[in-house]
């Protein structure tokens, strides 16, 4: 294994452009590390993406919307008082993510990378309209978050192509996100299931909405039917009633030690709901 | 395969050593610096054996590469005590029993120490969820969990 630190992104992408075996870049390793020390991925080429200008930096930009780099932990983003209060699910998720040692090191975009279809910091970038952008050999694009993963362990970037960076819009007024995920314990865990929920009010209506779920299909994904059950209603209980039976009809999940087919299409039902009440108190001022 | 040179600091030595690309911090402080005071338990990442700051954020030595730690600051339970003095973690950890058979213990010194210099006023939830990632199979983690509200306590008294 070869292991290099790229001081640009130019350097990282020419380096992974030009492997020819297996290649991973590493930022907080806590996957990457795993895999390398138990064999079930020995990359030949390792490309350290810290010492690249601005990876470990969180940026609020006049209009609102947040950069966050590739190589911020989740530590730091949980610090990050005003990243928590635009977008407290968002930061609930990824730090429901490993142990505070494992905070100290995980990524946002690593979480992102590692396509594990539960990925707890994945649903709430959904739900917040998240961008990543990509740059590679043929150039830069932006990608919204929900077009990354495409199955379990599997991603859509291209040989060569990596993220530089993360992109949440700004927050409007009177809105709020929140992400819970069911595990049999308290900590240290893997979603059995996950749900991310953001919304916006006008007065006690909403106006917009959006609902992910994780862990119960080969990747993350959006739920356009349980947003619609929310949009327009007071969150009242025939609102909540249609959005879990959209989330649960959303659902394909599989049997596993952690959980059943019916246990997780169920639950799916039960953790939006109450995503969706956690988002509305936000989004009239309650704080995470 | 070519060994990379590393200068990083230990417990405020510069300390050198030559590793080879896939060995973890852990391996390289054990093995190279000679500082056995972080254990290897899974390897993985879960059971926080191996803890101990990275520039000053609490992180499992065995998932950090020891090629990683150039310019660094690393801090090992080899600098928790003063001298002959020990920390009043350590202290506490005697008084109340919080260990068996030690091998979680340097781990779990470090992420306390790391806790209270974030939050010296811990309540008992926020410990118990900030020792998550520290597995230990002896104690049952009631002492650990007492040693180090004393050990806050104290500090508080003290500071």
């Amino acid at each position: 294994m070869r292991y290099h630190t790229a001081a640009s992104f130019e350097e990282a992408v020419a380096i992974a452009a030009a492997a020819e075996g297996v290649t991973r870049f590493l930022a907080g390793g806590t996957d990457v590390l795993v895999q390398l020390r138990s064999d079930v991925v020995t990359p030949d080429d390792l490309i350290d993406i810290k010492h690249i200008p601005g990876v470990s930096e969180i940026i609020r930009a006049d209009d609102g919307g947040w950069t966050i780099g590739i190589a911020v932990p989740g530590a730091v983003m949980g610090e990050h008082a005003d990243l928590c209060r635009d977008w407290p699910g968002v930061v609930e998720g990824m730090e429901l993510i490993g142990s505070t040692q494992v905070q100290g090191r995980a990524t946002l975009v690593g979480n992102l990378c590692n396509g594990s279809p539960a990925a707890d910091g994945v649903p709430a970038l959904m739900t917040a309209g998240a961008t990543v952008s990509v740059v590679g050999p043929n150039g830069s694009r932006t990608v919204a978050v929900q077009d990354i993963p495409t199955a379990p362990g599997r991603i859509s970037l291209s040989k060569g192509e990596m993220i530089t960076a993360v992109h949440l819009p700004a927050r409007a007024e009177h809105a709020g996100d929140a992400y819970l995920r069911f595990i049999p314990r308290t900590e240290m865990d893997i979603a059995v299931v996950g749900c991310a929920v953001n919304l916006r009010l006008d007065g006690d209506v909403i106006i917009e909405a959006s609902v992910a779920l994780g862990a119960v299909a080969p990747t993350a994904r959006l739920v356009p039917a349980a947003a619609e059950a929310l949009i327009g209603s007071t969150l009242d209980d025939a609102a909540l009633s249609a959005l879990a039976e959209a989330a649960s009809a959303a659902c394909s999940p599989i049997d596993d030690k952690r959980g059943t087919i019916a246990f997780r299409t169920r639950v799916a039902g039960v953790l939006a709901r109450r995503a969706a009440g956690i988002a509305y108190d936000r989004a009239k001022g309650a704080s995470a | 395969m070519s060994r990379i040179h590393v200068t990083t600091t230990v417990n405020g030595d510069e300390v050198e050593y030559l590793c080879e690309p896939r060995e973890t911090l852990l391996d390289c402080l054990r093995d190279h610096v000679g500082l056995t005071g972080a254990k290897e338990g899974c390897g993985t990442g879960d059971c926080g054996a191996c803890s101990v700051t990275l520039d000053g954020r609490l992180v499992c030595s065995c998932l950090v590469l020891g090629a990683e730690a150039e310019g660094k600051k690393v801090e090992t339970i080899e600098g928790l005590a003063d001298g002959d003095t020990l920390h009043p973690l350590q202290r506490k950890f005697i008084e109340h029993a919080a260990l068996q058979c030690g091998i979680c213990t340097p781990g779990i010194l470090i992420a306390a120490k790391a806790l209270l210099e974030k939050t010296p006023d811990p309540t008992e939830t926020e410990v118990r969820y900030w020792l998550a990632g520290n597995l230990c199979r002896c104690t049952g983690y009631d002492k650990i969990i007492r040693a180090v509200m004393d050990a806050a306590a104290e500090m508080r008294e003290a500071s």
